[in-house]
């Protein structure tokens, strides 16, 4: 049995739970103070997700840079080809939240999407 | 001009200020924001993480301020943008300044004092060394790179292991900047736990705690920086320093409300959180004039500004319509004791408060496994386990109305950490 | 050819500069910086000194004391925020009295006037209530005062340049050579010629000097470090608050800032590199604990930068101005220490006047004798700010919350003679970014200013010239 110790990402409580391992299995989460901590620590585990946040070029916009986010998590390993997605990718105004300025990031069936409003100028 | 109730600042906590007070029943009010937007700070926090506790999912901060300025607009609260407050007088006269209007005075029952808070520059910290370019306090960094999209540099060293620093951090290294190490003057982080691990851990990026930065190289750009170990006085230890080549140095060593508006009218402060010193219903010393947000006590969540904020939005409502009400003799004092270093407020008054009044405070060291006691004239009358309680975790208790009102007589509210 | 090329935009080049624009001759500065008021000149105590320091009969003296008589009149014609608040040099040991008394008599030798030994503790507490415990008297100099150096550089440069003095900055020269008729400089922009040098070098001054002179000096950079302290300080003290002075200079003083800042400083430490202008920790100790000595719980908590500055200091302590017997035609202006800055009105009017007997330059008709400072709107009404904003909405946008700039005076100071380029460059001539956030708001919206005023790119703008770019460039660009 191996013990892993993390600290849960997915609130700024920050709980430290422990996971107990068994042969590659994980067969207990401890120290949680909610469900989010067991269903972090199991994915942690496994396969680590991020949500990734950057921003793009705007033309024609009230601001020059729109915000933007994968919609949901995706893998860890994948974040820099995520980034390198965005590099050089040019918008137009007007957008909204939400708005979608890049399908299926890199093959993670994951959207980017606007996280601001922009007027055009 | 005049309106019921003005708002000193367009972010978060002027926002979340001014739609509580609307919803609470005051007619006019109106927003000033010296930025050439409304959201404040949120603009440039493109990250995720903000409104799990307000909206129950996560968002980053530009869509969490989007949210309270649709809500805003959609009040029909007035507002203006870059909008300067110059002065203000303690008969509610607000004096302000833009390029369309020149300079007017606003006649107001009511000021929400939320501007905001700054950063500590440099210069406060005594880091000998040059003046080189390539120095940046993380939030101007966090500017530049977020909003006008342009780098600070490739090679950086960060001093202070604030949120904003850590959240930069990973920023630049996304962005294509290489970030060699953060150094920490305290044993502990100044940020919270889940920054540490989604800024830095997951980038390889070394958090060096009781560190510092001794000297600072480059004459024109930064080429260089000697970070080194300090003994238990924060004095750097001779031998342990270590050189990092980087063209730049960021600066997350502290926040400081802004309050010179607020010592314009003598409000009193608190010296320990450098804001003013309010009431349950988040009034300060100046009556009629409520502080929320970062300008009253620098806070780690949002979602905890805009709770507060809204507070003292409906308090200013209610002052609006029913003046203060509030008798002195009434109050009950609350003190920190023994590791809280401050509270908000600092004065409960059990007759007008709500049911409840939410306690914030801070404490001064990192603690494991103590308890929170609250005192009523020297009775306990809340005791709560923390396991892990830090100073850059802001804590809270609740005090109930019903409790306070058992002891009528009672002067003082003292909060302390206790052992076992 | 030019009649007179000055080396050094400096406070002493730039009087120099300034006393020579009222005669008809053709006259340069070549800086090796980007803007004037970039070396001993931008990092010093901003102090008028009243005289009384001074060996008697000493240039220093002299030129000590006609500079302070003429700082009313300059400031006035050039509107240079300048203040005479007085100063008290502080004894704190019985034993040295007499010391105190020294220096009242070399002041009352050098021709200054008002001086009073103050030995009555109440009052001396009535006039400065923070003076340190041990402080039993004082020397009571009414005639010291405060000033803004980098505006009164910048006045006299900007006046000098507007009677007709070009300046050429980024322009470092490497050597001088004697040619027919006066001389040669070589800079790494090309060569200028010239009859007369002014050797206003600061710290280089022994470099241009020893090219000819058969008497070599040697400049020795004597570092200064400073503590600046927020506004909220700035009535810590109202006069300027001296130490007995020692053998290194004048020691640690407490002083307002015309500006209204608190200014603790400077520490006096010799040094080789002439560049070297960082502090560092021993330096800010020694600041901290000499100010105990004359002033008591200085706020520290209320710092908001600390710098050093480089005395150009040479063994001799004595001013060297003049032509050189072997090379006439050769004017030095070296070795420029305190009270260099007070002084710096007389070397201007000293120095123009041996270049105009060895030149025979005659009067101008047109002298323009006086210059407006960039336009502060502060001082305004409410209906006269709304008149002037309606007319120019520039002056409606504040830039600099700290120190309440508008944008419209950070784009006159843009467009001003010898406008500001950098950010430094705009923080001398108006304050933006010099306030208690030291430029953590208003730099991205100083950036976008300079850049659209001078139609620079961004990644171009630089702090101070050179090297110093802020941005290196743009996001993702290097991945």
């Amino acid at each position: 049995m191996k013990k892993r110790t993390l600290t849960c990402i997915s609130c700024p409580l920050g709980c430290q739970v422990t996971a107990e391992i068994n042969k590659g299995e994980i067969v207990s989460v401890t120290g949680n103070t909610c469900k989010r901590g067991d269903v972090y620590a199991r994915k942690e585990l496994t396969n680590p997700t991020r949500i990734v946040t950057s921003t793009v070029e705007v033309i024609g916009g009230e601001s020059s840079r729109l915000p933007v986010k994968t919609r949901t998590d995706i893998p860890k390993s994948m974040i820099f080809d995520c980034i390198l997605a965005l590099k050089g990718l040019k918008v137009k105004a007007p957008l909204k939240v939400g708005d979608v300025v890049l399908e299926n990031v890199c093959g993670t069936g994951v959207d980017i999407i606007a996280t601001k409003t922009i007027k055009t100028f | 001009m005049k309106y019921d109730i003005v708002i000193i600042g367009g972010g978060p906590a002027g926002l979340a200020a001014g739609k509580a007070a609307k919803q609470a029943g005051a007619d006019s009010i109106l927003i000033l924001e010296r930025d050439h937007e409304l959201g404040g700070i949120l603009n440039q926090c493109i990250h995720n993480g903000f409104g799990l506790h307000t909206f129950k999912e996560e968002l980053t901060g530009p869509e969490y301020a989007e949210r309270f300025i649709d809500k805003v607009c959609e009040l029909g609260i007035e507002y203006k943008l870059n909008t300067m407050v110059m002065h203000i007088e303690k008969n509610k006269r607000v004096v302000a300044m833009n390029s369309s209007d020149g300079m007017f005075s606003i006649e107001a029952k009511s000021i929400i004092l939320a501007m905001g808070c700054r950063e500590r520059p440099r210069g406060s910290l005594n880091i000998a060394g040059y003046r080189p370019a390539g120095i940046f306090s993380a939030g101007t960094a966090q500017r530049l790179v977020n909003i006008e999209g342009f780098m600070t540099g490739r090679e950086v060293v960060i001093l202070g292991s604030g949120d904003i620093g850590l959240i930069m951090a990973r920023r630049m290294t996304l962005e294509g900047a290489k970030v060699k190490a953060v150094a920490e003057l305290m044993p502990y982080s100044g940020g919270l736990k889940r920054n540490i691990v989604q800024c830095l851990d997951d980038y390889g990026i070394p958090l060096k705690l009781s560190h510092t930065v001794v000297d600072i190289r480059g004459k024109e750009r930064v080429t260089g920086v000697t970070i080194a170990e300090v003994d238990e006085n924060f004095k750097p230890i001779a031998g342990t320093e270590e050189d990092f080549d980087c063209d730049t140095l960021l600066l997350s060593v502290g926040l400081i409300p802004e309050n010179e508006l607020s010592k314009e009218i003598g409000i009193e402060m608190n010296p320990v959180t450098n804001g003013p010193l309010v009431n349950d219903r988040l009034e300060t010393s100046c009556e009629g004039v409520f502080a929320c947000g970062n300008v009253l006590h620098v806070h780690d969540l949002v979602d905890y500004v805009s709770e507060e904020a809204a507070l003292a939005g409906k308090n200013a409502a209610r002052y609006v319509k029913k003046g203060s009400g509030a008798k002195a003799e009434q109050n009950i004092t609350i003190e920190g004791k023994n590791g809280v270093r401050y509270t908000v407020p600092s004065t409960v008054n059990p007759e007008l408060m709500e049911d409840f009044v939410t306690v914030r405070f801070r404490v001064g060291g990192v603690y494991k496994d103590r308890y929170i006691s609250v005192k009523l004239d020297g009775e306990e009358i809340i005791r709560r386990k923390r396991p892990v309680m830090a100073p850059s975790e802001m804590e809270d208790i609740k005090l109930h109305k019903a409790k306070l009102c058992e002891k009528p007589e009672a002067k003082s509210i003292t909060i302390s950490i206790e052992e076992g | 050819m030019y009649d007179v090329v000055i080396i050094g935009a400096g406070v002493s080049g730039a009087s120099t500069a300034r006393e020579l624009s009222r005669y008809k001759a053709r006259i340069c500065v070549v800086e090796k910086c980007e803007d004037v008021c970039c070396g001993t000149s931008k990092a010093n105590s901003a102090i008028v000194h009243g005289g009384f320091d001074a060996e008697t009969g000493s240039l220093m003296a002299r030129l000590n004391l006609r500079g302070n008589l003429m700082m009313d009149k300059l400031c006035d014609d050039l509107d240079i925020p300048f203040k005479r608040n007085g100063s008290l040099v502080v004894c704190t040991d019985p034993e040295k009295l007499g010391d105190l008394y020294a220096l009242y008599d070399r002041g009352l030798a050098n021709g200054v006037r008002g001086l009073e030994v103050i030995t009555d503790r109440n009052r001396l507490l009535e006039m400065e209530p923070n003076l340190a415990d041990g402080v039993c008297a004082a020397l009571h100099a009414p005639t010291g005062g405060i000033i803004n150096p980098f505006v009164m550089n910048i006045a006299m440069a900007e006046n000098a340049n507007e009677n007709g003095v070009e300046f050429r900055f980024n322009t470092e020269i490497m050597d001088i050579e004697k040619c027919e008729g006066g001389f040669v400089l070589h800079s790494e922009n090309g060569n200028i010629k010239t009859r007369c040098v002014v050797n206003a070098a600061g710290l280089y001054t022994d470099k241009f000097h020893n090219i000819f002179a058969e008497k070599k000096i040697k400049i020795i950079p004597r570092r200064g470090d400073y503590y600046l302290l927020d506004k909220t300080a700035g009535q810590y003290v109202s006069k300027t608050v001296f130490e007995l002075p020692n053998k290194m200079g004048k020691g640690v003083i407490v002083t307002p800032t015309v500006d209204g800042n608190l200014l603790v400083g400077p520490t006096a430490i010799d040094v080789t590199d002439k560049e070297a202008t960082n502090t560092t920790g021993e330096g800010l100790d020694i600041v901290l604990e000499k100010s105990k000595h004359t002033v008591k719980n200085i706020p520290m908590r209320q710092v908001i930068t600390s710098f050093a500055g480089l005395r150009a200091h040479e063994q001799g302590h004595e001013f060297i101005i003049g032509e050189l017997s072997e090379a006439l035609g050769f004017f030095d202006c070296a070795a420029i220490e305190s009270p260099g800055l007070t002084a710096a009105p007389a070397i201007g009017e000293m120095l123009a006047d041996l270049i105009k007997k060895r030149l025979g330059l005659e009067e101008k008709d047109d002298f323009i004798a006086t210059r407006k400072a960039v336009f502060d709107p502060s001082g305004l009404s409410e209906g006269e700010r709304t008149k002037l904003i309606k007319e120019k909405p520039e002056y409606g946008t504040i830039v600099c919350r700290c120190e309440m700039i508008s944008a419209g005076e950070i784009i006159e100071a843009i467009h001003r003679p010898l406008g500001a380029k950098t950010l430094d460059g705009i923080k001398r001539q108006v304050r933006a970014g010099s306030g208690r956030c030291q430029g953590g708001f208003c730099t991205p919206k100083v950036m976008e200013i300079i850049a659209k005023e001078l139609n620079m790119e961004m990644c171009d703008l630089t702090k101070s010239g050179k090297e110093s770019r802020i941005v290196l460039g743009r996001n993702k660009d290097w991945i």
